[in-house]
């Protein structure tokens, strides 16, 4: 779609205000096909456009689903419909869990994300607490360069990272990518929590001082059960960001059974000239699904975080 | 405060600096390497390859993110009207952004296959083509299509941060201007996009920042073919470096992405900013 038939359909979209406007001021004018009117008016300029971008945003994903329960007989079939499936087989879900590496690939994805979230989010609260309250000198800049940091690309950071990663004799194992994924989660992490702790009021804090408690007892007992949604929010972040790293682990990483999810399927299921579609589009869709059904449980605290850690 | 900082001095910023060292060496993998000064970056400079990846790079961040702002902002208006299960198209939206990007490029690969594309096979149904689109096969084809599969991945994120930033707008807003007289176009001209433009700044800043360093997406799709002209920077490096073992010019090809990088940050952080300020939206 290009720019200019964009420009002309942003002008079309405006707030339901505006269309309630646009009601009434004709209904003075031409009476009782009005309801009927602003139905099909509401539907090409809201409802449709709205049913496309929900049909394109998700026909990969069916069609994913189509290809991964598929028999291979019907999926290399020129006649038919392509789009539904008459047979359908878990034949490709059974080669990916008992002949390959696969449920290997997702164990060491599980144990790596939850580990480095767990790193990150306990260095996170630290840091976030340390800037937001202690108020030392030249902490405004500390989060500053926090963001900054947020903001340096794995892609630039990965080739001396991978000469660190041998020098510490770390090549080829697990604690690579555990220790080398809170590059991105701390920072992100950390200024999700910033932003949670200002808006915890600092009367709390002057009170529980005032009874006599250690900056880490308010710490433990005050400020985080006030922010746990905040904890959960970047948990899950964190989580997914881990799980869906793809540019470290395939660098630091070389033998199958180390690998994860995303690099393990890209690398090791696309071998040959012959791709095995089922296969992979089941790997796909069974590594996509531990993150979906997280994301379809905290929809609302993933939402807050991404737009809180944006609009900061 | 101290485990974080010693983490990320070590894994972030000490990498940094090494890697802009290392952009200066001759470095392989296996064996430590001399300081050679600018010649990687001078051999780069007249490298064609490099140049084409430059050259895809700067196309590559363009166009999806212009893509992505204008489609990000109309989804974010559309999911702003008063719509049936609300919640739920919000939820559903954001899979794209959520699923690992590696694999929903698989998703897209088998899309693009050359036999047995869906899209092909749909559009030669309709009688649109009559044979079947080599998507990848062909250098602006597949330019095109890596540059549709970062979209459908890079929207859900702008429509959803921008639908955060439309519901701060104060409906009595609206209402004075209606009451004014004003044109729906006129609101979304004088009131949505100037209160929208501090956070359209921000958002974008993250997506043009995503977009350069994409690796991924490309990298699963084309592994930069067909014969290097879909090369992004960061694929290139990737290449030279880990594929190819030379990992100085490669992190000189990392390194060379930074004043782009910094260049398209700042352009669009205050370029956006100045515009806020000018319509006497606060800076």
């Amino acid at each position: 779609m290009t720019v200019d038939t964009q420009k002309q359909h942003e002008i079309q979209e405006q707030s339901p205000i505006e269309q309630h406007e646009v009601n009434s001021s004709r209904s003075d004018s031409d009476g009782s096909m009005d309801y009927l009117d602003s139905f099909q008016k509401r539907f090409i300029t809201t409802l449709l456009p709205l049913g496309i971008f929900v049909f394109v945003l998700l026909f990969p994903f069916f069609w994913m689903t189509i290809t991964a329960i598929k028999p291979d007989a019907e999926l290399l079939a020129h006649t038919g419909n392509p789009f539904w499936v008459i047979n359908p087989t878990l034949e490709h879900f059974e080669k990916l869990l008992f002949h390959t590496s696969y449920p290997q690939w997702l164990w060491n994805t599980v144990f790596i994300s939850v580990i480095s979230t767990f790193v990150s989010l306990l260095c996170s609260v630290f840091a976030a607490y340390a800037i937001e309250r202690l108020r030392f000198k030249g902490s405004k800049q500390v989060g500053l360069s926090i963001f900054l940091a947020y903001l340096v690309p794995p892609s630039i950071l990965f080739i001396p990272l991978s000469t660190i990663v041998f020098q510490l004799g770390l090549f080829d194992t697990k604690w690579a990518l555990i220790l080398t994924y809170p590059t991105f989660l701390i920072p992100f992490c950390t200024w999700l929590l910033m932003g949670y702790f200002r808006s915890i009021p600092y009367e709390l804090e002057e009170c529980a001082l005032m009874d006599g408690a250690t900056r880490l007892e308010i710490l433990i007992k005050i400020v985080l059960p006030l922010s746990v949604p905040g904890l959960i929010s970047a948990g899950i972040f964190a989580f997914t960001l881990s799980w869906n790293e793809f540019i470290y682990a395939l660098t630091f990483i070389s033998s199958s059974e180390m690998k994860t999810v995303p690099v393990g399927v890209v690398t090791e299921l696309v071998d040959g000239d012959v791709y095995h579609w089922g296969p992979l589009m089941a790997g796909a869709l069974f590594g996509s699904l531990p993150v979906a059904v997280l994301y379809s449980f905290f929809v609302e605290q993933y939402v807050s975080g991404m737009t809180g850690a944006v609009k900061e | 405060m101290i485990p974080a900082a010693a983490i990320l001095i070590v894994f972030l910023t000490y990498p940094l600096g090494l890697g802009i060292w290392l952009g200066f060496t001759d470095t392989k993998i296996g064996r430590g390497g001399e300081w050679i000064g600018l010649e990687n970056y001078i051999y780069l400079w007249d490298d064609s390859v490099t140049r084409l990846a430059l050259f895809n790079t700067m196309f590559y961040t363009v166009v999806a993110s212009v893509i992505k702002f204008f489609l990000g902002l109309w989804l974010a208006i559309l999911l702003n009207e008063r719509i049936p299960y609300k919640t739920f198209f919000r939820s559903v939206i954001l899979l794209p952004y959520i699923v690992p990007t590696a694999l929903s490029a698989l998703a897209f690969w088998w899309l693009y296959d050359a036999q047995f594309s869906i899209i092909s096979w749909a559009l030669l149904k309709m009688g649109l083509i009559d044979h079947y689109i080599d998507f990848l096969g062909d250098p602006w084809n597949a330019r095109f299509s890596t540059i549709a599969a970062n979209i459908w991945r890079g929207v859900p994120f702008v429509a959803i941060t921008l639908l955060a930033g439309l519901q701060t707008i104060s409906p009595s807003l609206y209402e004075a201007c209606a009451i004014d007289g004003a044109t729906g176009f006129q609101k979304f001209r004088h009131i949505t996009l100037p209160l929208l433009t501090p956070i359209i700044a921000v958002v974008m800043t993250f997506s043009v920042l995503f977009t350069f360093t994409d690796f991924q997406l490309i990298y699963v799709l084309t592994r930069g073919g067909p014969l290097n002209n879909t090369h992004l920077m960061a694929t290139l490096s990737f290449q030279r470096a880990i594929s190819g073992g030379a990992l100085g010019e490669g992190a000189a090809i990392a390194i060379a992405m930074v004043p782009f990088l910094l260049a398209a940050i700042l352009f669009s952080f205050f370029g956006l900013q100045r515009r806020a300020w000018q319509q006497g939206g606060k800076d």
